[in-house]
């Protein structure tokens, strides 16, 4: 395993492109830091990975088999051409998300059934493939589908891993992206990410009358769906950590208010009934707190209302704008902007509130910070002449830049942690779209939608 | 009521018919010629009704809205004399109710945004609330940079975006 993994350090001093502003040394001395306060520091924890050999990975990934071709409300064609369709979505995930160099099924014989679990393995040597998916879809007489996935080390000739999930035919993409995760997390050591979905603003019309709707979408762009019908202005969606519900903010009859949309039912409810303008809703890791923002007579700050209803908690009670908020993986602390200082810049507090303080102390204005779900990073935007995203440690150190446009804004991260989401907006046309890349740096990537979209929050992998 | 004056009405019409077809039995005297110019006719009732919207953007000519700088929620002297021109007719309409909406130019994120409007709104309801204008007259929206004026992305765009606009109702 120790092939695939490079530890940062190297890349942090090979980098010089992406941290011209680190100034990493520069911000210790200027904060001088108790002991105590570097091992706080936090900063990445070993496994991000540059141009390591195992993203040169041959892996090839045939149809899957099915023990007997079956109609399925999952395809028209029956499970023979859902197995195909089903090796199709997990090759898209891993060559969108640059890893390995994934062959896809449209290349590559079909294996047997019995094949699955017995792969042949001189025929995909004799392809150069160096990793091997196998899989298998059977149709269950209550329609429900069973999916096998599994991974092989062709050299090796092994079995490296293996697992199956029961789906209903209308989640058939879901056992896919958990295929995917399988390969990619047996393989990168890393947590997985594809089974997860993406709620987010679908943007038309012209710029001084835009249209903006609440929607979402697996992580691959599929199963898209509009929430909202664009009469009232919808802006930063965040789902609920168990999926079931989204919290936005809605200009419904021109008062903006959170509401928190439920799902299922389809009906949602306003988080608070103050008549102030509130906004930039967020949820703790456990799903029990909303934050949210409240303007009251020219001064923002941040509160605290439990998610099932009742009485607010003041957290700030600065002069300033306080606005945001993103927890901790282990809900202890929040992170946040506000401009106490005379400019946008980074506050880190415990989660009622107390011990605020600064962290980020590098030029320019920072925005929007994002706790990662691995906890070893805080992405913001950074304001500095242009509108670029960047990442820090949550100590404040370590500012490097993976962005390069002319305004990128609000990142928000993969359920594991390695991948940022964020937008782009175009000069003039002030057109957005979404975009993805990797902690690295590397691999920018658009993440298409049907039409123009922004404020992209990805939730967690689903269970 | 309304048969009645369908009636008259087609009286009417039908006696102006008979006028127009044959003349009068004795001609109206020519005007006289005088040296003083005939008096003009009083104004129709034209224009936005008083106490209107309309009427306010007239009255103000232009000064419905106050401009900042970038990151600014301050009152300059032009933003002062555009306030005092609307608590004046604010004055006059004294059951007008408004709505202060405060924007930005697109060059920040998303959130700090709304919240600048909003002071930016604040801002300008305190200076009129100063004037003597009644605070429960005049309500505050924040539209961030969702709604901008200008379209291009240049600084002369963004200072006309970064605003205060009064909008009155009814």
């Amino acid at each position: 395993m120790t092939k695939c993994l490079v530890l940062v350090l190297a890349l942090f001093a090979a980098a010089p492109a992406l941290a011209q502003e680190a100034g990493g040394g520069a911000v210790e001395a200027d904060i001088g830091l108790s002991l105590e306060q570097i091992e706080e520091e936090g900063g990445l924890t070993g496994s991000v990975t540059d141009e390591s050999d195992w993203q040169d990975l041959g892996i090839a990934i045939p149809a899957f088999a099915t023990d007997s071709d079956q109609p399925t409300p999952a395809n028209a064609g029956g499970t023979a051409a859902l197995g195909l369709d089903l090796a199709r979505v997990i090759t898209a995930d891993l060559r969108n998300n640059g890893l390995f160099q994934p062959v896809g099924p449209d290349a590559l014989p079909r294996p047997s059934y019995p094949q699955v679990t017995n792969p042949s393995f001189p025929v995909w040597t004799g392809r150069g493939a160096e990793m091997l998916v196998h899989g298998y879809v059977r149709a269950g007489a209550d329609g429900r589908l069973t999916v096998g996935c599994y991974l092989y080390d062709v050299a090796l000739r092994e079995e490296l891993d293996r697992s199956g999930w029961v789906v209903q035919p209308a989640d058939w993409r879901r056992a896919a992206h958990k295929c995917a995760d399988l390969v990619y997390s047996r393989l990168s050591g890393e947590d997985p990410f594809f089974d997860s979905k993406i709620a987010y603003i679908a943007e038309t019309g012209p710029k001084d009358n835009r249209v903006k709707r609440l929607a979402i979408m697996d992580s691959d762009g599929a199963n898209h769906r509009f929430i909202t019908n664009g009469q009232a202005m919808a802006l930063t969606p965040r789902y609920s950590p168990d999926y079931s519900k989204i919290a936005y903010l809605s200009y419904l009859n021109g008062k903006p208010s959170i509401y928190v949309y439920d799902i299922g039912t389809g009906r949602q409810q306003l988080v608070t009934t103050s008549t102030n303008q509130t906004y930039a809703p967020r949820w703790s890791p456990d799903g029990r707190y909303i934050l949210y923002s409240m303007a009251i007579a020219g001064n923002t700050d941040i509160y605290r209302v439990p998610a099932s209803g009742g009485t607010s908690q003041r957290l700030t009670n600065s002069p300033g704008i306080d606005v945001g908020g993103s927890y901790s993986p282990d809900g202890r602390r929040i992170v946040f902007e506000s401009d106490r200082s005379g400019s946008q810049q980074i506050y880190v507090m415990d989660a009622d509130g107390s011990n605020q303080r600064r962290i980020s102390f590098f030029g320019g204005r920072a925005a929007t910070p994002e706790w990662s779900p691995r906890g070893d990073q805080v992405a913001f935007t950074h304001i500095a002449g242009d509108i670029r995203v960047a990442v820090m440690s949550p100590g404040g150190g370590g500012l490097r830049h993976l962005t390069n446009g002319w305004q990128d804004e609000a990142p928000t991260w993969s359920p594991n942690g390695r991948i940022i989401q964020f937008f782009r907006t175009e000069r003039n046309s002030g057109d957005s779209s979404l975009w993805q890349v990797d902690l690295t740096g590397r691999n920018l990537r658009r993440l298409p939608t049907p039409v123009g979209a922004s404020d992209p929050a990805w939730g967690p992998v689903l269970p | 009521m309304k048969k009645f004056v369908l009636t008259v009405t087609l009286t009417s019409a039908i006696a102006l018919a008979g006028c127009a077809k044959k003349a009068p039995e004795e001609l109206p005297s020519a005007p006289v010629t005088s040296s003083t110019p005939a008096p003009t006719p009083p104004p129709a009732p034209s224009g936005p009704v008083p106490g209107s919207y309309e009427d306010f953007l007239a009255s103000v000519a232009g000064q419905d809205t106050i401009y900042f700088d970038t990151d600014k929620y301050d009152i300059d002297d032009a933003d002062a004399a555009a306030l005092r021109s609307q608590a004046q007719w604010l004055q006059r309409y004294p059951n007008v109710r408004a709505t202060i909406e405060g924007h930005c130019d697109e060059r920040g994120t998303r959130d700090y945004n709304l919240a600048l409007g909003e002071r930016r709104a604040n801002a300008a309801k305190n200076y009129l609330v100063g004037l003597g204008v009644d605070a429960s007259r005049l309500t505050t929206v924040s539209y961030g940079k969702e709604r901008p004026k200008a379209l291009g992305s240049n600084e002369s765009a963004w200072a006309q975006n970064r605003r205060a606009a009064t909008i009155t109702i009814g």
